[in-house]
């Protein structure tokens, strides 16, 4: 029997049970956009940035399971237009002052800006009022960068077993919030070695006095664009920083 | 209920009975919370510590659970909790003004707590009572039939600081309002007639009479109930040991909060029999031995006659061990109430919230009929479909394939309210026309009507000539009408906001999506919009509709959407003729500078004048 | 990811094959002057662009005003009230408005006040800091009064066209005015595109 296979746009994937779409793309070396998506952790689906047509119908490349024979529309104008715009969602829905993050260069949000030539926030800025939390001796959390992936969640409790993050809160007043009565970070058992440490995906788990150490051009995505590192994005591991 | 300030041993003390009650079985979370809420008055940062000590859960799980109901409060709310319905209806009925009478009465601002910690006034979603708005829930409690001298009358009550059972019961009667039945309302058999009925056919042959009759569910999606029932049925287990332990799942989705819909809620209140008949059959069919009601928490009132109600089943043999006399038959039926969250009517997020989590729109597939509650395979069901089950499990497929129309078999209810002589439930054979239906309500200058609530349809008048029915006009019950004197963009900017307050925040589109539509609804309201908000709404709109994790943010711009295609003028109107206006009133963003520096000249200001370049600088 | 943008809110095209030179003007308002550095550091491609285009008010000329003008490029946000009037005088007056650099685009590091009460950093700034005595707040009606929060310029005025960047480089500033001049839909790729 050979071996099933997707159409992405236009292109045969192969892939094996139990894939999905974006592990197929992603095995092929084949980029879809993704924010909430990490190759370790079980999908979440809920950035949807990585929205494909497949079969004519808007699904999540990430959690959807690729079949046999399944047309998959991604590289598209109307499918790049709406990432665009939900790139503006998250940008406006949060404070991103890029030339002031410690993340610039390195972050994820920004390199699908890039990738996806999002030139403006195009909505009116929500301009959220979110405390940093300077309490832990090692980490800073600026929560005004928090896009939400539940990465951090899912890391610290599948990985280290401490379950130090969780979301509170609905709609758009959902919020990053840490395992304390206190709500800081230092009266949680988190630490720098801990796996949620290392995988946000923008500039909100910062290690402290380690900032801005690459300098301009060197950085991860001034190298090469996103688009272009899926071999590296498929290769994420507890080891490796997002 | 009291704000005092407990300490920790205090509350461990208090919470200990509660989570007793529940086995401290973590699955009962959002049950235990609700219920300690009871006794502290709130649910303070300590008390969630507690709770996740006691549940051996991490205590953020537990906070982030606790932040996601509406009705769970992590500050105190006062001993007095007023909750304005805020559905377009109550609107309508001047519910505006009723709060902010109450408000001035009580010399309180709107969500904020009095000083004296006694009372606070806030709007909720639609309670379901639009038929007799507009109403309130005071303490979860719902008044109805208000009227500024009840306003007055209850501030007194309140200020004068009397417990709700002292108030006057009249306020707290709830009326059926059923203006017209068929075979479902004007069915009178006794309490176990279906599931006897069903037993007597053997579960095989039940599952036939279900393909027979064609029963589509009545909570939105119109699926067919006998392909649900079956393939719970068929599904494999996890073990095979839960499959002899019967570790299937029915469950009657009781959470009614499409605004506008209220005819679960006279199903619940007169034909409870009826819908533990029909959960009791469709455990029955598919090999259940329990099933789950999943009550709004604005029904909370109802839930001593339903305990009630049960209990007497249970000695009459129709619940627990050998039901119906049939050795080796157990079924046991438990009430979960909800604490405010809308989205937890989409069945996956239900199971979410059953199993005491946030309630979040699972990841499909796996559908529930696979993998519902607790992972095992599950049937979700609406009230009303439950209902239907029970009518077919005694007259019989065949006889309910022969009501309505080919595609929609049997009735549906139809929950009126709006501008109408009499509002309240009618039940019509599918197939009927909207304006027959207009007709009958006594609705006599409608310009539109809203089916299916915020996430249906709005149709307008050239459209009444369609009818109710799975291939025409699918509803999930809601029928709210709307005068010609009434203003559309106001219908509209109602349900932006009510979709915006209820977005459960997991995807992107949705989160954000449905603020930027009510910040642009509320910008076309203040006169300050231009065609290019009309253009941002449609491509909004756009965006959710194909990139929304569920049908909430799906259907979150439909409202929008329908009344610009139909009523455009209605937008129009409110449009400004330049090509763009900052959403913010700039005059009002130099307020405070004024105030600091005591500047009053007209360069402090910006006006008409100052629009025009060099006029003013 | 070939992105195929629609220019923002409508923009109008600068008419190409006029033989008429260009106006362009240019403005700086809650900004740092750094986005005009850089269109300054296009270096001798300076010459170049006054071949095809005239300025109008710009670091180059003397004028207050601008008049009627094909482009205007903005930089800096919106903190105060003359920075309202000069965008309104500008979106009146020319035909393609571009908001150049981070603090025109979304903010910029004069947003990141925002979170703060206008009315208490005035009362700190003048009247209550440490080696402040007697101190007043400027009442003067010749200065702009500041707004309680600072804006990008789009929330304020329709805008055409951004080029992000705190600021964007002068390579990205040619290459837009450019496409932009010679009629294409002007695109900043990697590594022109970058927002810090
Ligand atoms: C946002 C949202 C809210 C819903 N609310 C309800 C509800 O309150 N009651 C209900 O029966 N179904 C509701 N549904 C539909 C359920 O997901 C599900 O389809 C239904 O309960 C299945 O029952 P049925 O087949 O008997 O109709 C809702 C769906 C969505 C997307
Ligand atoms: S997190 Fe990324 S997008 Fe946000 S400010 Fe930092 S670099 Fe910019
Ligand atoms: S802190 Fe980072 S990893 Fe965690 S949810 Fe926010 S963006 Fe995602
Ligand atoms: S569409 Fe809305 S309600 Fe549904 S999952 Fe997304 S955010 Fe939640
Ligand atoms: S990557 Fe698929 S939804 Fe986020
Ligand atoms: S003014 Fe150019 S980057 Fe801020």
């Amino acid at each position: 029997m050979t071996q099933p296979s997707i159409l992405l746009d236009g292109l045969p994937v192969p892939f094996v049970d139990g894939q999905t779409i974006m592990d197929a793309a992603m095995a092929a070396d084949i980029f879809i956009p993704h924010l909430c998506h990490h190759p370790e952790f079980k999908p979440q689906g809920s950035c949807k940035l990585c929205t494909v047509k497949a079969n004519g119908r808007y699904v999540s490349a990430c959690t959807l399971p690729a079949r046999d024979g399944m047309e998959v529309e991604n590289n598209s104008p109307d499918l790049n237009d709406k990432r665009r715009t939900l790139l503006q969602m998250l940008f406006v829905e949060g404070n991103h002052f890029c030339p002031s993050c410690e993340k610039s260069g390195n972050c994820m949000l920004q390199a699908l800006a890039y990738e996806l030539e999002m030139l403006s926030p195009h909505f009116d800025q929500f301009y959220p009022n979110r405390a940093v939390d300077a309490s832990h001796p090692e980490v800073l959390l600026d929560f005004n960068r928090c896009i939400l992936c539940e990465l951090c969640v899912r890391a610290s409790r599948d990985v280290d077993r401490k379950s130090v993050f969780s979301l509170s809160g609905r709609g758009i007043d959902k919020h990053l919030i840490v395992n304390a009565e206190s709500g800081r970070l230092a009266d949680t058992d988190f630490s720098w070695a801990d796996k949620a440490a290392h995988v946000c995906p923008v500039g909100v788990i910062l290690k402290k006095r380690s900032g801005f150490a690459v300098p301009i051009g060197k950085r991860r995505y001034d190298v090469e664009p996103i688009g272009m590192q899926v071999e590296r994005l498929a290769a994420r591991s507890a080891d490796e920083e997002s | 209920m009291s704000e005092e300030c407990f300490d920790a041993e205090e509350l461990e003390e208090l919470l200990r009975p509660v989570v007793e009650r529940h086995n401290g079985e973590p699955l009962q979370l959002v049950q235990i919370l609700r219920e300690a809420q009871e006794v502290v008055g709130y649910l303070p940062a300590a008390l969630l510590t507690a709770t996740a000590r006691a549940l051996k859960l991490p205590r953020a799980q537990v906070e982030g659970v606790a932040g996601f109901y509406s009705f769970f409060h992590l500050t105190p709310p006062g001993r007095y909790r007023v909750l304005f319905s805020d559905n377009i209806t109550d609107r309508m009925l001047g519910s505006g003004e009723l709060l902010d009478r109450l408000c001035n009465k009580l010399w309180v601002e709107r969500r904020k707590l009095s000083e004296d910690g006694l009372v606070s006034v806030d709007t909720t979603s639609c309670t379901g009572m639009c038929d007799q708005g507009p109403a309130l829930l005071v303490n979860g409690q719902p008044l109805t039939r208000l009227s500024g001298e009840r306003i007055d009358r209850i501030s007194e009550l309140i200020r004068a600081q009397l417990p709700l059972g002292d108030w006057p019961a009249e306020y707290f009667r709830v009326e059926d309002n059923i203006r017209r039945r068929d075979t479902l309302l004007s069915a009178e058999w006794p309490a176990g007639e279906a599931l006897r009925a069903a037993i007597a056919r053997g579960s095989e042959a039940m599952l036939a009479e279900m393909k027979l009759s064609n029963l589509r569910g009545r909570g939105g999606a119109g699926f067919t109930t006998a392909i649900k029932w079956e393939s719970a049925r068929r599904a494999a287990c996890h073990t095979e040991a839960d499959a002899q332990a019967g570790a299937r799942y029915v469950i009657c989705n009781a959470d009614e909060g499409e605004p506008g819909t209220f005819k679960d809620r006279v199903l619940l209140s007169s034909y409870p029999d009826l819908v533990f008949d029909g959960l009791s059959v469709a455990g029955f069919t598919i090999g259940a031995r329990k099933g789950l009601i999943y009550l709004r928490g604005e029904y909370a009132y109802l839930l001593p006659a339903l305990r009630e109600n049960l209990e007497r089943r249970r000695r009459s043999g129709l619940l627990g061990r050998a039901v119906g006399g049939e050795v080796g038959l157990d079924f046991e039926i438990d009430i979960h109430l909800g604490a405010g969250a809308y989205v937890c009517g989409e069945e996956t997020a239900l199971l979410e919230s059953l199993e005491g989590k946030r309630g979040i729109p699972r990841i499909r597939p796996p559908f529930p009929v696979t993998a519902g509650y607790r992972g095992q395979p599950t049937v979700v069901n609406n009230v009303e479909t439950l209902c239907k089950a029970a009518l077919i499990a005694i007259r019989g497929g065949a006889w309910f394939a022969g009501l309505g129309t080919k595609q929609s078999t049997g009735s549906k209810l139809l929950s009126i309210s709006g501008d109408v002589e009499m509002p309240g439930i009618y039940e019509y054979p599918f197939g009927v026309s909207v304006e027959q239906v207009l007709q009958d309500c006594g609705a006599g200058n409608a310009q539109a009507v809203q089916v299916s609530g915020p996430s249906g349809v709005c149709l307008a008048m050239h459209e009444f000539s369609r009818s109710i029915a799975f291939e025409d006009v699918p509803t999930a019950g809601a029928f709210m009408v709307f005068g010609s004197h009434r203003d559309m963009f106001e219908v509209a900017r109602n349900f932006a906001h009510f979709f915006k307050h209820e977005s459960c925040g997991f995807c992107t589109p949705c989160r954000v999506g449905t603020s930027l539509v009510a910040n642009c609804m509320d910008k076309i309201g203040k006169g300050l919009g231009t065609q290019y908000e009309i253009n941002q709404i449609f491509k909004i709109h756009r965006l959710l509709h194909a990139a929304s994790h569920c049908g909430l943010g799906q259907a979150a711009c439909n409202p929008l959407f329908d009344t610009l295609q139909k009523f455009r003028p209605a937008y129009e109107r409110r449009l400004c003729s330049l090509d763009f206006e900052p959403a913010f009133d700039l005059d009002q963003a130099l307020a405070a500078a004024r105030q600091m520096t005591g500047r009053d000249d007209p360069a402090a200001h910006f006006g008409f004048a100052a629009r025009l370049p060099g006029v003013a600088s | 990811m070939g992105a195929e943008r629609e220019p923002e809110r409508g923009a109008e095209r600068v008419v190409v094959g006029d033989k008429r030179k260009l106006r362009l003007a240019t403005a700086s308002l809650a900004g740092c002057f750094g986005c005009h550095m850089s269109l300054l550091d296009i270096d001798e491609r300076l010459f170049e662009l006054v071949e095809r285009v005239d300025f109008d008010r710009s670091p180059l000329t003397d004028i207050k005003h601008c008049g009627a003008c094909d482009i205007g490029l903005i930089e800096g946000g919106i903190c105060n009230a003359e920075n309202v009037h000069v965008l309104r005088e500008f979106r009146s007056h020319c035909k393609v408005l571009i908001a150049v650099g981070a603090c025109a685009v979304n903010g910029g590091l004069p947003a990141q006040r925002n979170h703060l009460d206008l009315g208490q950093c005035l009362q700190e700034i003048y009247l209550t800091a440490p080696d402040i005595v007697g101190g007043k707040i400027p009442n003067d009606p010749e200065l702009p009064l500041p707004l309680d929060k600072v804006h990008p310029i789009h929330e304020i005025v329709r805008i055409d066209y951004f080029i992000p960047g705190c600021p964007p480089s002068g390579d990205a500033i040619w290459k837009f005015l450019t496409d932009l001049l010679d009629g294409r839909t002007p695109r900043l790729g990697h590594p022109l595109l970058h927002f810090d």
